[in-house]
């Protein structure tokens, strides 16, 4: 099979890759962009942790193909700082110990932040349907939630 | 080491809530777990599993994927050694069959190309001639004298005659006279219980990048919960010595003990010493649940006699687990644990261990003693209903305390499973009103807690910062609580002091992450080489004010002379006698190695309201209160994330999760659409409250808390559901099918 | 594999028609890419539609909708005015998956997927929607009902694909719901499911009815006695019981590792009934 060319723009930078027409865009971040930040938990959309951004909608990663991301724009976890600034959030999630292993956090955050944009004063109840398909095992999810919820908060009055 | 009296002294650093260490790699994607690295060079491993439950392996034909361009090694169980120790061997044989398949998924051959997907197309040219055997996975079937045998020679010689050979073990446990126990109650009941096996769920599936020359020099960067465990595991399947191994723990996404063996390692060393590169191995989800080490299954008889005023006579339960296709004694745990809440005159538990056609278990957070408690708890619960008693009085009742003998042997030191019971009879959630369809239960949780050896090495930099040598993976922030310890103890800023994990070259032996041991063992470790780093600070200062070494005390993080007849000489700070280090005698450092013991014991008490739909059986989680003794909580945070990430993977196992095996022996669910474990919507807040009964057995009086808050939340939602739904349900998970049937008939 | 963007309709259809290997249609892919990873298919051609015009859009057509096939599902649940005029419909497409799912699953898709449990199909059926289809040799409509043949399969010939779904307009005073059945809250597949669309008179009494219902047979099944029982009726006890009894006498499921036989058919009549009252209050009726 050959490569194919794609070019897109990642995290606010263009970036360019070859790929194989069947490898996923998660596939493509982590071996040919070093961008290893989304996780492969199940290759099959059913845990969130590979979450991107791909052209202002959160998605997994595994289930998009690479040459998807032609002319598209992806926002990852790397991107989500900005310099040694840390979004409220990725702060918040600290302060509040809203991660113990925290490979499924990375997913959580875009996922999250994704949530905040849509709809930036949710319910509790909203907040835990958006991130159904984000599977935590650590944590229960409870210190998550109320993260989530004081960072909003955050956002909403800053 | 003892249970420091002068630790009643108010601490400064252990109790807050501190930032943890690793925390802004994490929420960046920077932190780099098992599958992150590559190397220059690196091959992509792939493994061939057998899609049968049981079969011979007659013959592997590799040829054709030999020829595969790309494809530079093939190895199968021929190219692993065959350790003497049978433990060792398992694990080997587990990593690649030898003469039979033992379970679908079993792996059987492995090859490592140039790329992942020429090592998916080299292994479907592999080519496996089985003969295909008849397969057993249902323990109590394969208890049966003419059930299909596993493996042969495996029993112990405990086990009766004429029993089916893939019975392997036999205990036993307590103490009194049963039949005058019962005989004493005004009421028994028995009951028999079945559980389905559950995986850990860790959403990192186990990777490994691994190197091994020809002559056995090797190294290995893999996710695990013990490094040490890993070389020794390889050293033994590879048949090189472990000092030439060096395996370093990645930052681990989940383990809960599912990733306290090896699975993926000695396949990756086979291979990389066969292709001369670097060899990646990640496991696909699938395979995690088909071939990494779910829980035991079970089956079990419980039967307890009660007084109309609630005190329990005796107690008896017969457990039998299967821990998969070898020789397990995870019912040894279950066993001891099943009564271990409380005082009995007369009780006894009965554990059997009999090999089915399923991967080979291994530990699931407090292995054993959930699905034990379940049916103890369900039973003390439904006798509680029977007599019309309150189930917290009844806990209370009958509750161990200090003093207590043990159903499984030891007398209890201080306890808190009466704090944690009485302070559930004081919450708010105890009296709060339910509606139609609603239930309320609770049930009682313990787990032993472990020490185990353990090394600590701490510097003192010539900064005045000090660095914290460990080698305990961090499952749960334990970096964190180990630099607090430091910090406390030593009298420095918390961030002064930083811990790392070290690879096993670079420190002596550690014991795996597991029986909630770290904050504990490490912890004990760590304070025990501060104070010797102190005592050496305390040396040299000694020398430079000429004066004896006791006459010299550390206080908050500095020396200082002891009285007043030690003379006039200012404080010297850690900072300030680091700096001068090279003068006075060189770099200064402390060190402990140690086999810990005094582990507490951790009780807990779980209450939790549910609402059963009565048309579907659906059952939804209302409110959950965690309450739990920890000892001393040296991270408050941390200790509620444990308390709540035990109690849903509780729920989790009570509610939805199970193997689901077909009648060809093969598992249904491999995945985490089919195997449901909670998700956030699923839940409500968990609640969580902490009580301090410190442990004798350590300086602050910690004790784990990882693991007995999944203990509870199977018989709390059991006997909740009962008051909703008017049913008992003895079968795990309460899914709604099962619970519909039995609410409808 | 080959991946292929084609310039239009007809050049995607000739495509697939001329591929002589195994060839998929990637809309969202949350299909697709789950089988490709399960090594289930093994595409020689992915030929993705989703640039193709119209494909992503949501357009006001004689009274209902046309809504392009590549539109997701979290499209289709911030369009309000859809919303209003099909609340079952879009319901059922915003159940599938995740949140990440819904950027990308497409009703079309779930309809073509062939799923016996597809969370958007039972309402389309309800709600008479009609499939666009382009082929070699042009366009033709097909209702909706029509295109799942069986687990995994539809009626689309070689070089076929769905372009877009038509929701036709309603009167006042109608409406539809969809219920499923999962285990948990969340990212399960349905073990079983219904959809309900009433229309009432003025004073609330059912003068048409339709009810379908999902992962309880090969195919989705449109209940026509289950239907009929609700016509003439304010949703009183009798008709309900009607709907019940024939929501259970159609159904046909099969016991695997989601449910059973008896739990299926059960629920799936527990949820006809509560879809109904659902769609009944929508419609502004008052029980």
């Amino acid at each position: 099979m050959k490569t194919i060319p794609v070019e897109t723009t990642i995290n606010g930078d263009s970036a360019e890759f070859l790929c194989h027409a069947d490898e996923s865009l998660l596939d493509v971040l982590r071996d040919r962009l070093g961008l290893t930040g989304a996780k492969e938990g199940c290759g099959t959309g059913d845990c969130g942790a590979c979450s991107v951004m791909l052209n202002g909608r959160v998605v997994c990663s595994c289930l998009v193909l690479g040459v998807e991301a032609q002319g598209a724009e992806i926002e990852t976890i790397e991107g989500m700082a900005n310099g040694e600034t840390l979004h409220p959030l990725q702060r918040v999630f600290i302060e509040e110990a809203a991660l113990q292993c925290g490979v499924c956090t990375p997913g959580i955050l875009v996922a999250a932040k994704a949530l905040l944009e849509k709809n930036p004063d949710p319910t509790d109840t909203e907040v835990r349907y958006w991130l159904a398909g984000n599977l935590c095992r650590c944590t229960g999810y409870d210190k998550i939630i109320k993260a989530v919820q004081i960072a909003a908060a955050e956002m909403r009055g800053a | 080491m003892a249970f420091d009296v002068k630790a009643e002294r108010k601490f400064k650093v252990v109790g807050t809530r501190v930032a943890r260490p690793d925390g802004i790699d994490k929420v960046t994607g920077k932190a780099a777990y098992g599958a992150d690295i590559s190397a220059p060079g690196m091959l992509h491993g792939r493994i061939l599993r057998s899609p049968h439950a049981h079969a011979r392996i007659r013959a592997i034909d590799v040829s054709e994927a030999a020829k595969l361009a790309g494809v530079k090694a093939i190895v199968t169980g021929a190219d692993l050694a065959q350790p003497e120790d049978e433990a060792f061997a398992d694990v080997a044989i587990n990593c690649l069959a030898r003469d039979k398949a033992l379970y679908d998924g079993h792996a059987v051959a492995a090859v490592a190309a140039t790329s992942k997907s020429i090592a998916k197309r080299a292994i479907r040219l592999i080519k496996v001639d089985y003969e295909v055997l008849p397969h057993v996975t249902d323990v109590d079937a394969a208890m049966k004298p003419d059930a299909p045998v596993v493996q042969e020679g495996r029993a112990l010689e405990n086990v009766p005659a004429g029993m089916s050979q893939n019975v392997t073990t036999r205990y036993q446990f307590g103490h009194g006279d049963l039949d005058a126990g019962f005989a004493k109650a005004d009421r028994i009941i028995e009951r028999s219980f079945k559980t389905a096996a559950t995986h850990q769920g860790y959403i990192e599936p186990q990777a490994c990048l691994a190197s091994l020359g020809n002559d056995g020099r090797g190294e290995v960067w893999c996710c695990t919960q013990g490094q040490y465990m890993v070389r020794a595991n390889c050293a033994a399947a590879l048949g090189v010595e472990e000092s030439q191994l060096r395996i370093t723990a990645s930052e681990i996404g989940g383990g809960f003990g599912g990733k306290t063996s090896t699975f993926i390692e000695p396949v990756a060393l086979a291979l990389s010493r066969k292709a001369g590169k670097p060899v990646k191995i990640v496991m696909t989800r699938d395979e995690v649940f088909k071939a990494t080490g779910p829980t035991i299954s079970t089956s079990m008889d419980i039967r307890i006699g009660m007084t109309r005023d609630g005190r329990i006579t005796a107690g008896r339960g017969e457990l039998r687990y299967s821990g998969g296709a070898y020789p397990n004694e995870t019912v040894d745990m279950g066993a001891q644990a099943a009564f271990a809440a409380y005082d009995l005159e007369a009780v006894e538990t009965v554990g059997w261990n009999a090999m089915t056609n399923r991967p080979k278990e291994i530990p699931y957070r407090a292995p054993g003693a959930p699905t034990a408690i379940y049916a103890v708890e369900s039973v003390v619960d439904e006798l509680c209903q029977a007599l019309g008693l309150d189930p917290l009085d009844v806990r209370l009742l009958n509750a161990a305390r200090k003093g207590t003998r043990s159903s499984y042997g030891p007398t209890f030191n201080e306890i808190g499973l009466v704090a944690t019971l009485e302070a559930a009879k004081a919450h708010p959630h105890y009296t709060a009103p339910l509606g139609p369809n609603q239930g309320r239960g609770l049930s009682c949780g313990f787990w032993f807690n472990f020490g185990g050896n353990t090394c600590v090495s701490l510097n003192i930099n010539d900064d005045g910062t000090v660095g914290v040598v460990e080698g305990n993976p961090d499952i749960g922030g334990s970096r964190a609580s180990i630099s607090m310890m430091a910090a406390e103890e030593l009298g420095v800023p918390y961030d002064k002091v930083r811990t790392v994990i070290a690879d096993t070259s670079s420190l002596g032996f550690n014991d795996i992450t597991d029986g909630s041991r770290v904050t504990f063992a490490v912890g004990l470790a760590t304070i025990e080489a501060a104070r010797a780093a102190i005592k050496e600070m305390c040396g040299r200062v000694a020398k430079i004010w000429d004066i004896d070494e006791d006459a010299v005390i550390w206080e908050d993080g500095c020396a200082k002379p002891a009285g007043p007849n030690a003379g006039t000489h200012p404080p010297m700070s850690l900072a300030e006698i680091a700096a001068i280090a090279s003068n006075t005698g060189g770099p200064i450092a402390g060190h402990h190695e140690v086999n810990a013991d005094g582990a507490g014991v951790s009780f807990g008490v779980h209450l939790c309201d549910t609402e059963v739909d009565p048309e579907t059986g659906a059952t939804k989680i209302l409110r959950y209160t965690v309450f739990q003794d920890a000892g001393k909580a040296v991270h408050p945070d941390y200790v509620e994330g444990q308390m709540q990430g035990g109690a849903v993977q509780g729920i989790g196992w009570a509610l939805n999760e199970e193997y689901i095996y077909g009648e060809d022996g093969r598992l249904q669910n491999a995945g985490l659409l089919d195997y449901r474990v909670p998700v956030a919507s699923d839940l409500p807040d968990i609640e969580t409250v902490i009580l301090e009964i410190p442990n004798p057995g350590h300086p602050y009086g910690v004790r784990g808390v990882g693991e007995t808050p999944i203990v509870p939340p199977l018989a709390a939602i059991a006997n909740a559901v009962s008051r909703a739904a008017g049913v008992r349900m003895t079968e795990l998970p309460m899914s709604p099918p099962r619970l519909l049937k039995a609410m409808t008939g | 594999m080959r991946y292929v963007k084609p310039e239009n309709f007809e050049a995607a259809a000739r495509l697939l028609r001329d591929e002589d290997g195994v060839s998929r249609i990637l809309a969202g892919g949350t299909d697709v890419l789950v089988q490709l990873k399960a090594e289930v298919v093994e595409p020689d051609l992915m030929v993705d539609i989703k640039h193709l015009p119209g494909m992503r859009d949501i357009l006001a057509e004689d009274g209902g909708f046309r809504i392009g096939a590549a539109v997701s599902g979290a499209q289709m649940g911030e369009h309000d005015a859809l919303k209003a005029l099909w609340p079952g419909v879009v319901e059922g497409v915003e159940l599938i998956g995740s949140s990440q799912v819904q950027s990308r699953a497409t009703m079309a898709g779930n309809l073509c997927t062939g799923s016996p449990s597809g969370d958007s199909v039972p309402a389309m059926v309800t709600a008479g929607a009609v499939a666009r289809v382009q082929g070699p040799g042009g366009i033709r409509d097909v209702p909706v009902v029509d295109i799942p043949t069986g687990p995994g399969k539809n009626s689309l010939a070689k070089g076929e694909f769905i372009t877009s779904i038509f929701l036709p307009a309603r009167p006042d005073r109608a409406s539809d719901a969809y219920l499923r059945f999962i285990p948990r809250t969340e990212m399960d597949i349905a073990v079983s499911s219904a959809a309900v669309s009433l229309e009432l008179d003025g004073d609330g009494v059912v003068t048409a009815a339709h009810v379908a219902i999902g992962a309880v047979a090969p195919t989705v099944l449109l209940v026509k006695d289950a239907g009929t029982a609700l016509i003439r009726s304010k949703l009183e006890e009798a008709a309900i019981a009607g709907l019940v009894a024939a929501v259970e006498a159609a159904c046909n499921p099969i016991t695997d590792k989601r449910g059973t036989i008896e739990f299926r058919t059960k629920t799936a009549g527990v949820l006809a009934k509560r879809a109904a009252r659902i769609a009944y209050s929508r419609a502004g009726g008052q029980a």
